[in-house]
């Protein structure tokens, strides 16, 4: 039997390169032996990109993306198919929780520096998945046609609306009626199922690569490519494979042990989550009294309120995003990580936080005067983290790296 | 290779290229104007007729026009005079800043000097303002002559649809092509246009 098998694997392997990619990129393929818990997230994120992909996949088979039909699928998912609210729940629950590991993640990245020469691209595919990710939240919170996702997406769609010269155009084109229609839902449930989806896999194939060339980093900041053993692996290094895959499985575990306590008794997440307006089916006549985005575009909501103008508001909100492509560039430290980096950037990484998530307390809540000025301040902090990023790194006294992990 | 026939092989590539190129457009046409309004969404999106006489002074109604609000006011003599006073508070009481298919209406922003049509559609971000036609104080504004309070980012708009000073909505609401003809509004076409 067992020689059956080990004839059939060598007849594979001589013609589909099995072995090699496992020792390439599991077995023999070097990580930094010391890490912290920050390191965990981008697996919990390829994690919760399967369970999104698993269960939308259920959820096309009962959905209707007619005007008529889309809300009450979604009702008939909830009521009347076979555990459709395990599996629609998963699912939004999974979009949240898919935010929450990548914000994680991408604070991990500038925390140590994880986006420094030679790991820009990383970075910026990891930007780049990260902005696929909302347009496929937007687009998805759209297809149960609920009263928030009609009104989201009227301010979403409205915001093309404010280019100048070929936004009113280009508002009609992209609904491609005169409302949010049944028109506008089948569009983005493609966008949403198919589209998107290719694009982030092929992005994270693209994020995976890249990584696995310049090699992962640690919480030190140390280059472990520069101590190596006479067969040439980093000396502070342990093979991917079992090491880190088994450490990652305990992760897992902690991580849907959260996923299934929110599943199951919060799964609208206060509010936040699954917003309850739109439990109502949409009504182009009635705006609900508060239309709030979903916590994870918050942060961004409330840098456009921030700007009375409409144009301006699109282009700061657009920046704030836009600018994380730039970090590598921005960071002219002589340290990777924010340990060794001087009191200014610990100040300035400290002052990003609380701004981001001021601003993304202040996206879920009512204008009021004072609120209005917190939000035009916390857009300042958020920029200033970016802007004067160069010369803060610069002129700031780093700490001495070490030469082993 | 000769120097000749290396030029001679740029050439051609470039040529090549340039037509296989200038394919693009036309096989992006129609998955661009796929996206377009179809015939039927556009047949959808056809006029609206209805019979004003019989809504009360002061009563504002919403009609839908192309699914989107379409709010009409009927008003009396004595608030349209009163108009003049809050026209401090406005942004652009001529509406001079609008692009709309209007200039210079009465005061009642219509082809009516008794109603007012305008989309109820904030000029901000889309949301539709709420009508509040009492006068009297208000948790926006402490001196209220009656108007329409946006409720997603507190812009407001007189009883005509003309925006306050310092709110988010960059200009007035806008007045869709209509015509009256007797006491029947049209909403969505005018002859004299």
């Amino acid at each position: 039997m067992t020689e059956i098998a080990g004839k059939l694997f060598t007849w594979i392997n001589t013609r589909l390169p099995i072995a090699n990619t496992f020792e390439r990129h599991l077995s023999k393929h070097p990580v930094p032996s010391k890490v912290n818990f920050w390191y965990l997230f981008g697996a919990l994120a390829a994690v919760t990109l399967i369970i999104q992909i698993v269960t939308g996949i259920w959820l096309i088979m009962p959905y209707s993306n007619t005007e008529e039909q889309a809300f009450s699928s979604i009702e008939y998912i909830m009521r009347d198919v076979d555990y459709g609210w395990v599996i629609r729940y998963m699912h939004t629950t999974g979009a949240s929780l898919f935010f929450a590991v990548v914000y994680l993640h991408m604070f991990r990245g500038l925390l140590y520096g994880s986006y420094q020469k030679p790991k820009e691209l990383v970075w910026i595919f990891g930007c780049t998945i990260y902005l696929a990710m909302m347009a496929e939240g937007f687009l998805g919170y759209v297809l149960p046609y609920g009263q928030m996702s009609y009104w989201g997406a009227q301010v979403i769609i409205s915001l093309f609306g404010a280019i100048p010269y070929i936004g009113e155009s280009l508002e009609l084109w992209v609904r491609g009626d005169y409302y949010i229609s049944g028109i506008t839902v089948s569009r983005f449930f493609a966008l949403h199922v198919v589209a998107l989806p290719l694009v982030l896999i092929a992005l994270v194939f693209l994020h995976l690569v890249a990584l696995h060339e310049v090699g992962a980093g640690n919480p030190e900041g140390v280059d472990i490519e520069e101590h190596l053993d006479d067969d040439g692996v980093p000396l502070d290094s342990v093979p991917f494979f079992p090491y880190k895959v088994l450490n990652a499985l305990v992760a897992i575990g902690v991580f849907m042990t959260v996923f299934s306590i929110i599943m199951f008794f919060f799964p609208e997440g206060g509010g936040y989550f699954i917003e309850m307006a739109n439990f109502q089916e949409a009504n182009p006549l009635v705006t609900p009294d508060h239309i709030a985005p979903v916590w994870y575009y918050a942060p961004f909501y409330t840098m456009l309120r921030a700007i009375p103008d409409p144009l301006g508001g699109l282009i700061v909100m657009a920046a704030a995003v836009a600018i994380f492509f730039i970090v590598p560039w921005l960071d002219r430290s002589n340290v990777a990580s924010i340990r060794y980096k001087g009191i200014y950037s610990k100040i300035a990484i400290t002052m990003f936080g609380v701004s981001f998530l001021t601003l993304g307390y202040l996206g879920t809540v009512g204008v009021t005067e004072v609120r209005k000025t917190m939000s035009v301040i916390c857009t300042v902090m958020y920029f200033a983290y970016f802007l004067l990023m160069p010369i803060y790194t610069k002129y700031e006294t780093t700490k001495e790296v070490p030469d082993r992990l | 290779m000769q120097e000749k026939d290396k030029t001679r092989r740029k050439v051609l590539i470039g040529l090549t290229s340039a037509v296989g190129l200038s394919g693009i457009p036309f096989a992006a046409t129609p998955f661009i104007a796929a996206w377009n309004p179809s015939a039927k969404a556009k047949a959808a999106g056809a006029p609206v007729k209805l019979d004003v006489s019989k809504m009360q002074f002061g009563q504002q109604i919403q009609v839908s026009w192309r699914k989107q609000p379409v709010f009409i006011v009927r008003h009396t003599e004595e608030s349209i005079a009163n108009l003049e006073l809050g026209v401090t508070k406005l942004a652009d009481p001529n509406s001079d800043q609008i692009e709309e298919p209007y200039k210079g209406l009465n005061p009642s922003r219509s082809k009516s000097p008794e109603y007012s049509v305008f989309s109820g559609v904030c000029t901000h971000l889309g949301c539709a303002p709420k009508y509040f036609p009492e006068v009297e104080p208000k948790p926006w504004d402490a001196t209220w002559n009656g108007g329409f309070f946006c409720p997603c980012h507190g812009s407001m708009f007189d009883i005509v649809g003309r925006v306050f000073k310092g709110v988010p909505a960059p200009t007035n609401l806008i007045v869709p092509p209509h015509m009256f003809e007797g006491s029947i509004l049209t909403i969505g076409e005018d002859k004299e246009l």
